[in-house]
Formats: C-alpha cells, structure tokens, sequence
C-alpha cells in the first residue's frame, strides 16, 4: 500500500497549498465579498466530476466488450466518486447562490447539467445497490453509466433553453474571463488539479475496498449456499 | 464421419460464486437418445441451458453439429430445439398463433411440417384458445412443437414428462421414438430411473457437476440402473 | 427485419387480445389530464400555457406504465429464451419493442392530447400537423430510452420505482425541448422553436443509435 499512501499525501497535500492560495493568498473579488472563495472549490469539483463520470462511462464500455470484472470495479467506484463530487458542486453552488443572490437554487445551465448527471449517476448507484448480484447487474449498470455521458450534449443545449427570469447567473469563471489575478487563477486551476488527485485517490481506493468486499459478498453466498440456506 | 450433432468440453459454471458444472464433456451422436439423470440441484437444468445456448458457461466449447457456439451461433442456434421447465410460449396466444410466429421467426417454409406438428398437439382446431385456458399438457405438447418447429439436428428437454398424464406421455414417447427414427439426437433429462432405462439409448449420471457414471450403450436392467444410481449418488461428490 | 415484423405482430396480437396496455394507460392519461388540469383551474388567459407541461406529463407517466409490458410478457414462461434461441439479430427485439411502444404510447396520446386541449379550453386543431410531429420525435426519445430500461429493470423487484428512477433524468432534455417546442407550435409556431427540435432529433438519433448498440450486450446471458 505504499504507493497508495504517497499518493494520498500528495493528493491531500495539493488540496492543502491550494485551499491555502484560495483562502490566503488570492485577493477577493470585486464586489463578492469572501464567499467568492468558494468558487476555488465549486468549479474544480465540477472538473473532477466529469473526470469521474468519463473514467466511469469508458470503464463501462470496456466492460461491456470485455466482460473484465476490473473494468466493472472501476465504474462502480468512479461512479461513486463522481456522485460526491457533483454534491460538492452542488451544495457549493447552492450556499454560493443563497450568499449572492439569495436564492438557492439558480437556473444556471451548468448547475442545472450537474444536478441531472448527479441524478443520473445517483440512480447507477441505487442500481448497483439494490439490482441484486454484483455480476449479474454489471452490464445494465453499464448501460447507465454510457447513458448518462451519452445525455450530456441534450443536456447541455436544453439546459440553454430554460431561460428563467435570472439574467446569466454566474459570471463566466472556468476558462479565465473574469478572473483577471494571476493568483486566482492559480487558485482554479490549481485546485481543478488538486481535485482531481483526490477524486483519482478516492476512486483507486475505492476499487480496491470494491474488489474485497465482492469477494466478501461471493464467499457469503457460498457459504450460505453450501449450507442450504439461500 | 460428420461431425457429432453436440460435442460440448470443458463445461464449468458457477451460481453466485460456487461451481455448480466442473467440467462437463458430453458428446451426442445423430440417432443417440442420450438420458440424464442426477438428483436435484445437481446442475442439470443448467448444463441444458448452457448447451442450449441460452447461458454462457465460464469455461468451455461447445459444438453444434461442427459449428462453434462461439464463432458460429446462428449457425449452432439454428440446429437446437430447447424445452425447459417453462413452454416458451406466449400464454395469451393460440397454439396456432404461436407455431405461426415461431416459424415465422426461425424461417420455417414448410407449411405442412408446421400443420402437422399443430395437429400433433390437439389444439388445430381451438383456433383463438389461448395457452392459459389450456391444460398443462397440452400446454407441454404445444411447447415441445414449439421446439421441433424448425427440425433441430439436436433435440435438448428438461424434464419433459413431469406433470403429464398417461395420454400425454404416451404422445411424448411416441414422439420421441419418431425422432430417432429420423436421425436427431436428443438429450433429455427425467428423473424417473425406470423411464430412463427404457428411453434412452444412453444413461448419463450427473451428481456434484460432474458426469459420474455413463453406460456404455442401452441399459438393459431398470433395476441395476437403479442400483448404480443409488450407488453413484451416495456420496456429497 | 423479417424477425422484426415478425415480433411486431406478435406484441401487436396480444395487446389485440388483452387490451391491457392501451386500456390501461389511456385511463391513467385521463386521470392524470383531470388531476393536472381540472383541478389545476386555470383561469382562460392561464390555460394555454398550461397544455405543454400536461401533456407531456401525462406522456411520461403514461409511457413508463407502458413500456414495462413490454418485456414483462416475455419473461411469462421463459419467452425471451424462446427468442434468443432462434438465429435472429438481438437487435431486432430491440427495434421490435421500440416500433411496438412508439405505436402503443402514439395510440395513448390521440386519447389524451385532444382530452388536455378539451379540459383547459384550447384550441388544439389549428396546430395538429406540427403537433403530431412534436410528439412523435419527442415520443421516438422517449421509447429510445424507455425501451431500453425497461429490459434492464424487468429483471429486479423493485422494478417500478427503478425504471423511474433511471429514465427520469436522462429524459430531461428531452422534455424540456418537448415543452418548449409544443409550446412553440401552440403559439408563435414551429419555426420559432429551431433549437428545441434540434434537440429532439438529435436526442432521438443519439439514443436510438445507443439502444442498437447497447442491447445486444446487455441480452447476451
């Protein structure tokens, strides 16, 4: 494990130095008040997000060709992260919006993007959870998963439609505009990165604990199996 | 020398986690009326579905009349007639109905081998009966049409008497004597010792997924079958 | 494609002879159209906005109760082993199934649409034409994906609160381009509403293209 334990010093040690620069050193916005900060979380979640949600869609695909139990580990666990990381955007999103413009929930076509592949992904884990065994479920799960990345341009375009009383909530932020100091932009991207490590940590490990406990799972019906109970 | 209408190797299979087939081989001539026997849970339903071509087993090959399952399997599914516990047939349909749509699927031409078939079963006449309102076995001889309909080089039944009464099974056996005469092989499995002494022209033994026991050809004596069967059986395997 | 026809009239047969989905669905689409709009009681400037979001939830809720029969009938006494043992491309029940629920859902809204426009007091006939094409792309997604999902859950228990659980959100673009676009045909008209119908159809063919593709590898055991 040791390898896994460096990189998850270095994963947490990314987060650190860069919560450090979002909440020290980058200078705050003009006119948001401190609560901006959070954006050094929110979009960087975003990012990971949809790192999770690929690794668990192509996962799915290979698995699906290759029937390889390992391909099936990886969307599981990347599917999971990726739900956690689109409840971060989320609930950042969230306090961000009740902060600013004392609303909740806003119609912002991004957020309304995350909220549908968080419930997307959220039904592959329910899925998993409750389709019975782990390998007969595998390629339906699989199918969701493909799904769910296979709906992001609809999404994204119908999102565009939803035209709410809101004027274009959230500023431009990913991608540079808006964000003219260097040390904020640092901030993003640096975070962006180091979300990303703790995201590809969380799931490595998450794949891992997945192998054992379906081999927990196999053994347990076996042994119930041999003892006549099923 | 043509290619034997099965010949399966290597068989395994596992049922959430633990093997229920461990290397199964089984090999079934044209003409041969090949008869499994084996107590319950001893994988015998499985290992039909499997070379039915229905369930995909962990580990082995499986050829149907020469054609790999694997490379060929329309080829191979083309040549299968499966009967398993459940008829296979749409309950809210007629038997007439039901015949039509599976020869329509499986491109059966032969009109008359299908009416044939249907008056085989009884039910010609009930033209808009549907299954449901009918008797198992009726049901049964409707199922087993169903599965002949396409003149299969190698006929696969689960357990096809159970539930019947004389008449039908004395319609079954006919029937199954008719098929050898015409040179399909069979592999069915019942659980009565007797039925299977003078069914097959080959007795199989399955206990613990493995084949146990074969006899080399017909069996003579019902009772030293059941002897042996009692004998194989014995143990957990 | 023989085999296609061939399962088309067969699922056509025994809904002929049972009735069930059709019966079944056109009266959960009027109570749902009674619900949604009567009791709503929309004053008559207010009604019309209301028609788009009735109807296509009453196309939702309906379509979900329908496309389960689907593959429930074919797991009655072991059916779909019937059909995967015949030399036939499983993309053909795939396509079958679609084809069968385009037509059994369009038979459902003829019932419902002209009801919706009746109880809040819209005129529907002026827009039929581009109406029936709305619905129809929107129906298309929708069977795409229900279809699909409906193999996947008929398997589990917990069947009827999957299905829901799994279509629902991959349907939202969707049913967000079908509102604005049938908003559009009842109003200003189609030609406003380019982007919604780009959506659609290439909703349509993404997923159409997906459930060809993806069903073969989910009916292989």
């Amino acid at each position: 494990m040791r390898g896994m334990e460096w990189f998850g010093a270095l994963a947490s040690a990314a987060l650190v130095a860069v919560l450090y620069v979002a909440l020290l050193v980058a200078p705050e916005a003009v006119g948001e008040g401190a609560v901006q900060r959070i954006l050094y979380i929110h979009a960087p979640s975003a990012f990971a997000a949809y790192g999770c949600i690929f690794v668990a869609a192509g996962a799915s695909a290979v698995y699906l060709w290759k029937r390889s139990p390992a391909a099936d580990r990886l969307a599981a666990s990347a599917a999971e992260v990726g739900v956690l990381m689109c409840t971060f955007v989320l609930v950042t999103g969230s306090i961000w919006g009740r902060a600013r413009w004392n609303a909740w929930w806003t119609p912002d076509p991004r957020l309304t993007l995350m909220l549908i592949l968080w419930a997307i992904y959220v039904s592959y884990v329910l899925l998993r959870a409750f389709g019975g065994d782990d390998e007969e479920i595998a390629p339906y799960a699989a199918v969701v998963a493909i799904a769910g990345v296979l709906a992001i341009p609809a999404i994204r375009v119908s999102s565009r439609l939803m035209r709410g009383i809101h004027p274009s909530v959230i500023a431009p932020r990913d991608g540079g505009t808006g964000l003219a100091d260097p040390y904020m932009r640092l901030a993003l991207w640096g975070g962006a990165v180091a979300m990303l490590l703790v995201a590809a940590w969380l799931v490595t490990v998450r794949t891992r604990l997945e192998r054992v406990e379906r081999e927990v799972r196999a053994v347990r019906r076996a042994a119930d199996a041999a003892e006549g109970v099923v | 020398m043509s290619a034997p209408a099965l010949d399966a190797r290597g068989i395994w299979r596992d049922f959430s986690g633990h093997p229920v087939l461990r290397g199964v081989d089984l090999t079934v001539e044209a003409g041969e009326t090949v008869v499994l026997l084996g107590p319950n849970g001893a994988g015998k339903s499985t290992l039909l579905r499997i070379l039915a071509l229905l369930l995909r087993p962990r580990a082995g090959e499986i050829r149907i009349g020469g054609h790999d399952a694997g490379r060929e399997r329309a080829e191979a599914v083309r040549r299968v007639g499966y009967l398993g516990h459940e008829s296979g047939c749409y309950p809210d349909l007629s038997a007439r109905e039901n015949l039509a749509f599976y020869a329509d699927l499986f491109g059966v031409a032969d009109a008359v081998h299908t009416d044939e078939l249907l008056a085989w079963t009884g039910l010609a006449d009930a033209e808009r009966r549907p299954l449901r309102a009918c008797s198992r076995g009726m049901v049964q001889r409707v199922a087993l049409a169903r599965a002949l309909l396409h003149r299969p080089a190698l006929v696969l039944l689960d357990e096809p008497f159970t539930g019947l009464d004389p008449a039908a099974t004395e319609a079954l056996d006919a029937r199954l004597r008719a098929l050898r005469r015409e040179g399909a092989a069979a592999l069915i499995t019942v659980h009565d010792v007797a039925r299977a002494a003078s069914l097959g022209t080959r007795v199989l033994i399955l206990h613990a997924g493995r084949l146990a026991w074969t006899s080399g050809g017909a069996v003579a004596d019902p009772a030293a079958l059941a002897e042996t069967y009692r004998a194989v059986t014995a143990g957990r395997g | 494609m023989r085999a296609v026809l061939a399962i088309v009239r067969k699922d056509l047969l025994i809904e002929w002879r049972t009735r069930e989905t059709v019966v079944t669905t056109a009266v959960l689409g009027i109570l749902l159209v009674t619900v949604l709009a009567v009791a709503h009681d929309p004053t008559p400037a207010a009604a019309p906005a209301l028609v788009a979001p009735v109807v296509w939830a009453a196309v939702v809720f309906t379509g979900l109760l329908g496309v389960e029969r689907g593959f429930l009938l074919e797991r009655e006494q072991d059916c779909l082993g019937g059909l995967r043992g015949a030399p036939i491309d499983p993309t053909a029940l795939y396509v079958a199934k679609l084809l069968v629920n385009v037509l059994l859902l369009s038979v459902t809204q003829a019932v419902v649409v002209p009801l919706t426009g009746l109880f809040l007091r819209v005129d529907l006939w002026h827009a039929v034409p581009s109406l029936v094409v709305v619905l129809f792309l929107g129906t298309v997604g929708f069977a795409a994906v229900a279809t699909l999902f409906a193999f996947v859950t008929v398997r589990l228990r917990t069947r009827q609160v999957m299905l829901p659980l799994l279509v629902l959100p991959l349907l939202m673009p969707l049913l967000i381009a079908a509102v604005k676009a049938t908003e559009a045909v009842l109003g200003p008209g189609l030609g406003t509403a380019r982007d919604a119908v780009g959506v659609l159809v290439s909703f349509d063919v993404i997923f159409v293209t997906a459930g060809l593709l993806l069903f073969p590898a989910i009916i292989r055991d």
